[in-house]
């Protein structure tokens, strides 16, 4: 995504999503996801926690490997087999669903909570139409019949922007692009009308043009139906569209977090103005793009103190040791870091620079 | 349309095939040294009947024209005489081959119902108990000799307990059913092993797909996710598998007919050659290469109708 397109839309984005409503709609507590693998035990989610208010988009972002897709999975309880929760809640509407069994949660998952995936090639079902893909939710959840149930699928197809939804309702999905491939994904997470939609870096496959349609697309069907969002990415434009709060990920861990613009503006941790320094033009901040040095860390043995301390360049000894718990900030924010006044010294002697 | 000329443009690829067998068969008396006619008709033939069988079979003529002979007679569905019933050999297969369709469609069946719920067990449970058991113990069946399987069954179900006849094909379709379901079995357990591992593979790799993961997250309930969802998609790679299973088991049911007395063509076949009666050995040699082309043509079109993304036009 280019800058240009990003920042254009923040406007429009934020401002026509509604006032945060009473309460959280869903809670994660202190989370905790492990991976058995063959090298041994991975932490990809080791401690998280937020909460998403009703009728707000929450942004969740980090690199690849840092447990934001592992978060998703994890409140929605598809984990892959190999993964499991070892600790924590994910409490929706007053409700923890870690405790539930996949049968009771089969009643939540689509009339409550859905997902959107990163990849419309493979998120499809190749073998069956469409129409029936959109169409099965509605049949198990609703209680309606199959003509309602495709009928619903019809409306669904319009509303998300499928032309002649008729003819298209019983293709097949390699017969479509990967663009309206998401639209039949965001078709099928909308089609019970749940409260809160999870969208697991959702336009990351898709060409530039494609992925700001899908974008405001997102944006209109929540100012229209009210639904949360929780939208992980890598992309830090995309956050600016989409989200009003957000969360940055670091090595499984929350990092920091607050409202997007100020976060994004006004970093408190060092990874995170790293990830707005290596991002492309953000806001014209600065002309050149600077790289976090080093790689992310690894989950199976961890860095002591702050995970991110190897790659730090305020790091003090103190770093090495504590591992720094994430801090309340004026304004709704939060960080973990300890020397987090080092990052509003480092902006604004960039800043007086330029 | 398009699914028609699938059909016609797969049936015109069996043509080389046909031919080839023809060959194979056509020069299986010429294989044998010596005077065709001679080995035919076996030592204590007369001039006579020896001289009537190289006119009927045109053994005179050049080689390349007894085969033109050989063909021409194919095509007007001629496969010459039975040497020892005097009846057309054509006649004498078309009478024995239902027993045979009978079972191999029986044992496909069986094998079919067995494979799906034990490759579930073994997928769904991945390195568990159950997945070791599921794909340590149908080994067995493919490591016996089916033969021997099936003298166990026999002497289990059929002499023992008594619950099948010790042979025959029964008459009518319940009939049928219950006389051919241990020679039945006894395919389907050679059959089966291989459907199972090949299913509980791809059933394995359509689990961790990403389109299970989002039917999971619409809250598809277990059953319907693995009908419609997991089963729809993994039988697709396993269809193939079972064909050319079958296909080899087609020259199995030989062995099969023999030992529970069934009157099909495989046991015609052992007959006739025990007999010497060569027409017959030919046109059942080709029946059986005819029907492991037609049992392939019929997995492929059964793949292409399952997997929308198969275009028939290809």
């Amino acid at each position: 995504m280019t800058g240009a397109a990003g920042t254009g839309a923040v406007g429009t984005a934020s401002a026509g999503i509604p006032p945060a409503g009473t309460g959280p709609m869903l809670e994660v507590r202190d989370l905790h996801v492990q991976i058995a693998s063959r090298r041994g035990l991975v932490r990809a989610v080791d401690g998280v926690s937020f909460e998403v208010v009703k009728g707000d988009a929450l942004g969740i972002v980090g690199e690849s490997g840092s447990g934001k897709s592992m978060t998703l999975r994890a409140i929605l309880g598809v984990l892959p087999p190999e993964a499991r929760i070892t600790s924590g809640q994910v409490i929706l509407d007053g409700q923890d669903l870690v405790p539930l069994r996949q049968s009771d949660l089969n009643r939540i998952r689509g009339p409550r909570i859905s997902m959107i995936f990163q990849e419309p090639m493979s998120a499809l079902n190749p073998v069956m139409r469409v129409g029936s893909q959109i169409a099965e939710g509605p049949l198990i959840h609703l209680g309606i019949g199959r003509a309602k149930a495709a009928e619903r699928a019809l409306e669904l197809m319009r509303r998300v922007g499928i032309p002649d939804p008729e003819r298209r309702y019983r293709a097949y999905p390699h017969e479509f692009s990967g663009g309206m491939r998401q639209r039949v994904m965001i078709a099928i997470a909308l089609a019970c009308e749940p409260e809160i939609i999870l969208c697991d870096e959702p336009t990351t496959a898709l060409d530039v043009t494609i992925q700001d349609q899908i974008l405001r697309l997102l944006a209109t069907l929540c100012r229209e139906t009210g639904v949360s969002l929780v939208f992980v990415t890598h992309d830090l434009p995309v956050v600016a569209q989409v989200c009003q709060q957000v969360a940055v990920m670091y090595g499984g861990r929350l990092v920091e977090s607050g409202p997007v613009r100020e976060v994004l503006h006004d970093p408190r941790h060092p990874y995170t103005l790293g990830l707005v320094r290596s991002a492309p033009d953000f806001d014209n901040v600065r002309e050149s793009l600077v790289p976090i040095p080093g790689s992310p860390p690894s989950l199976i043995s961890p860095p002591e103190g702050c995970r991110f301390h190897p790659r730090c360049k305020f790091a003090e000894e103190d770093c090495l040791v504590t591992e720094p718990p994430l801090r309340l900030l004026p304004g709704g924010r939060a960080t973990a870091c300890l020397h987090h006044e080092r990052c509003i010294e480092a902006i604004e002697a960039e800043r007086a620079a330029q | 349309m398009g699914r028609m000329s699938f059909v016609g443009r797969r049936l015109l690829q069996l043509v080389p095939v046909a031919v080839g067998v023809t060959i194979v068969v056509f020069f299986m008396i010429h294989l044998i040294p010596g005077d065709p006619a001679l080995t035919i008709l076996g030592i204590h033939a007369t001039p006579q009947s020896i001289h009537e069988l190289r006119q009927e079979w045109g053994l005179n003529r050049p080689l390349i024209s007894q085969y033109w002979f050989f063909l021409d007679r194919l095509a007007h569905g001629n496969l010459g005489k039975s040497l020892i019933y005097g009846t057309p050999a054509a006649t004498l297969i078309m009478q024995r081959l239902p027993p045979t369709l009978w079972l191999i469609v029986y044992a496909a069946v069986i094998a079919i119902l067995i494979s799906v719920p034990l490759a579930m067990i073994a997928a769904t449970k991945k390195d568990g108990i159950r997945d070791q058991l599921v794909r340590a113990v149908p080994l067995l069946g493919l490591g016996m000799p089916t033969f021997w399987v099936g003298f166990l069954l026999l002497t289990l179900f059929g002499v023992t307990l008594r619950w099948f006849p010790v042979g025959g094909y029964g008459t009518g379709f319940f009939g049928h059913l219950h006389a051919m379901f241990l020679p039945a079995l006894t395919v389907a357990i050679a059959l089966a092993p291989v459907v199972i591992r090949s299913l509980r593979a791809s059933m394995l790799s359509v689990l961790g797909a990403d389109y299970i993961t989002t039917a999971r997250s619409k809250g598809v309930p277990g059953m319907r996710l693995f009908v419609r969802h997991v089963l729809r998609n993994a039988v697709i790679p396993a269809i193939t598998v079972l064909g050319i299973n079958i296909g080899f088991l087609i020259g199995g049911t030989v062995i099969i007919e023999n030992v529970f007395s069934i009157p099909g063509i495989g046991e015609l076949m052992i007959n006739s050659i025990f007999q010497r009666d060569f027409p017959v050995v030919q046109g059942v040699t080709l029946v059986f290469a005819i029907m492991v082309v037609l049992v392939n043509l019929l997995a492929d079109m059964t793949y292409a109708s399952l997997d929308p993304r198969v275009s028939f036009d290809r």
